[in-house]
């Protein structure tokens, strides 16, 4: 590939340019790493997480979708589809070559549609991904994507850290149009700047310090739909799309982070489903 | 599955293995790979021309394409006004080099002292030719919003530009000197330019400019003319300072992408075209819960065939300007 800089007149950061300069520093690996060396590291990643638990690969128990080349390192899109709902207890995101690998880990509840979710993250470096879901019967089943991008985690925010900060902790959510008997989509927006702590106030040259939303749990009622636990590798304003089963008591949001930050949103829910 | 596992185990994992392969890579590059010589300087300079574009005002067309080794990122419409006391310098060049070569045409036309350069807004392509001018102690005049954003910014830059074409020929982060916050006037002797600085559009530091002598317009990347426009400011923000760039009065503009001087009212008209394209898709997206990774295959695709680069940043106008709407 010949060097260009695309990001030329603009901040936002395409496969095409160049990775952070201090991703390097913390990390390096990239777009000339051999299959070899990704399942190597693959499998000492997994072996951290997952001990020594077997993890069989699956082309029906989940599907990892991200663009094969992002728009924009800072906001790579994903979703993960689980159409065999009634089997899935949880599904972790690893983005093998970030900083932090472990991305994010959700934990499904009695309210949850797992058919499909969707979040965006952040990628440092040309990298495989890989969405692991844990079964009911507690079994592990991975699928993996490979994604060229780079420079994610440290791309600056196109804004100052006080205007970053501004309105930290509010929350939308919508709901596609609900139809009776069947689940509800829903889309969660949360205010946060998800601070990677790779992000250098070029000026003072000190990093931004990492602050992230760590733990999110979203209920109908009583009953949960997902806690999800998350790391640096979220991008900034994170927006979560997931399918829940609403009873008609309100959904509720609690998120927190790893600063201390705790908020909390109560949202109507859709008319019941049956 | 062990939630405790996220973070810190992660990030000390990551930490622990990753020095072994960093020898020769650099960010998924391999530096032995990229080309460092770049074009000469004769070849250089034979590829651009001045255009005087009104009296005692030239402006040189910047290549339609991006960043490369080769061209040193002289992808701007860059140029300088001549007045009787002195040179003002429109837009720097895109790196030490492209600004080292203004700097040449500048010599070869007038003895006259530079006296101010324009930083336009935070962008490399506008912002690196400004060393080349610090010998000559200009006013260095930028959007009061320039500073923070080069903070944000200007090394994250130089440093993309560096692993581009060297240390040598990218140049340093130069600041303004003089901050304007809503308007501000610069007296050449015998014509004025009256500054403006806008509103988040474009980027958050855009400052146009007017020429009274020539009656020019100056909009720097308000204007792009040909080549898609990048949005890294803000959708709504640009539509809205497009209003008051056509309310100026002015009948020709400079624009900072493009040809070197154009009627204003179509090219705007043109620009406003594809922007309200993207606004009103990118809307419409949000409304129908069409996800981000889906809006980007579809939005403002009937606008493909009336600009260049199309394909390299439509999909990323659709990514900022989504982010931008989907809270509205």
């Amino acid at each position: 590939m010949r060097p260009t800089l695309a990001l030329a007149l603009g901040l936002t950061l395409s496969a095409a340019a160049l990775s952070g300069p201090f991703a390097p520093a913390v990390h390096a690996a990239g777009a000339s790493d051999t299959e070899q060396e990704r399942a190597a590291r693959w499998q000492e990643i997994a072996k951290s997480i997952f001990g020594d638990r077997t993890i069989e690969p699956t082309d029906s128990l989940v599907k990892l979708e991200a663009p094969k080349r992002a728009e924009d390192a800072a906001l790579v899109p994903i979703t993960l589809t689980m159409p065999e709902k009634d089997k899935i207890k949880a599904v972790s995101l690893i983005i093998d070559d970030n900083p932090a690998p472990y991305a994010a880990n959700f934990e499904f509840g009695p309210a949850a549609d797992t058919s499909e979710l969707k979040l965006r993250v952040r990628v440092n470096n040309y990298t495989d991904m890989h969405a692991v879901v844990e079964t009911t019967d507690g079994k592990l089943y991975e699928a993996k994507q490979f994604v060229k991008a780079s420079g994610g985690c440290s791309a600056p925010m196109g804004m100052s850290e006080e205007e970053a900060l501004k309105g930290m902790g509010d929350m939308r959510m919508k709901f596609a149009d609900a139809q009776p008997g069947k689940p509800v989509e829903a889309t969660l927006m949360i205010r946060h700047p998800n601070f990677s702590g790779m992000q250098m106030n070029q000026v003072t040259r000190d990093y931004t310090p990492a602050r992230y939303i760590d733990k999110l749990t979203v209920s109908a009622g009583d009953r949960k739909v997902f806690t999800m636990t998350g790391d640096i590798s979220i991008a900034s304003n994170p927006v979560i799309n997931f399918g829940l089963k609403p009873d008609g008591k309100p959904i509720q949001v609690a998120a927190g982070d790893n600063q201390g930050g705790a908020w909390t949103h109560s949202f109507t829910a859709p008319s019941p489903t049956n | 599955m062990a939630a405790q596992a996220v973070g810190p185990k992660g990030e000390a994992f990551a930490q622990s293995r990753g020095l072994s392969r960093r020898h020769a890579l650099f960010g998924g590059l391999c530096l032995c790979c990229l080309p460092t010589a770049g074009m000469s300087a004769g070849a250089y300079a034979e590829a651009f021309t001045m255009e005087e574009v009104a009296p005692g005002t030239f402006i040189r067309k910047g290549l339609i394409a991006d960043a490369t080794p080769e061209n040193a990122d002289a992808i701007a419409n860059i140029g300088f006004i001549v007045g009787r006391d002195g040179v003002l310098v429109t837009e720097s060049g895109g790196s030490l080099v492209d600004g080292q070569w203004l700097r040449g045409e500048i010599a070869k036309r007038t003895d006259k002292p530079v006296t101010h350069v324009v930083l336009s807004h935070v962008h490399p392509d506008h912002a690196f030719g400004a060393g080349a001018f610090t010998a000559d102690k200009p006013v260095f005049i930028g959007h009061a919003k320039l500073k923070e954003a080069l903070d944000a910014r200007g090394e994250f830059y130089r440093r993309r530009l560096v692993e581009l074409f060297g240390e040598e020929r990218t140049g340093p982060v130069v600041y303004p000197t003089m901050a304007v916050a809503d308007t501000a006037e610069v007296n050449l002797g015998d014509r004025t330019l009256s500054f403006t600085a806008h509103g988040p559009a474009h980027t958050t530091s855009d400052l146009s400019m007017r020429d009274s002598a020539s009656g020019l317009l100056f909009p720097a990347d308000l204007l792009f003319v040909d080549r898609i426009p990048s949005l890294d400011g803000s959708l709504k923000g640009w539509l809205k300072e497009l209003e008051r760039v056509k309310a100026s009065g002015a009948t020709h503009a400079v624009p900072g992408h493009g040809p070197v001087r154009v009627e204003l009212a179509p090219a705007v008209a043109a620009l406003t075209a594809y922007l309200t394209a993207l606004r009103d898709g990118t809307k419409a997206a949000i409304a129908k819960d069409v996800p981000i990774d889906k809006a980007v295959d579809t939005v403002a695709h009937d606008q493909g065939d009336k600009w260049k680069l199309f394909e390299h940043y439509n999909r990323r106008n659709i990514t900022v300007a989504y982010q931008e709407l989907e809270w509205d």
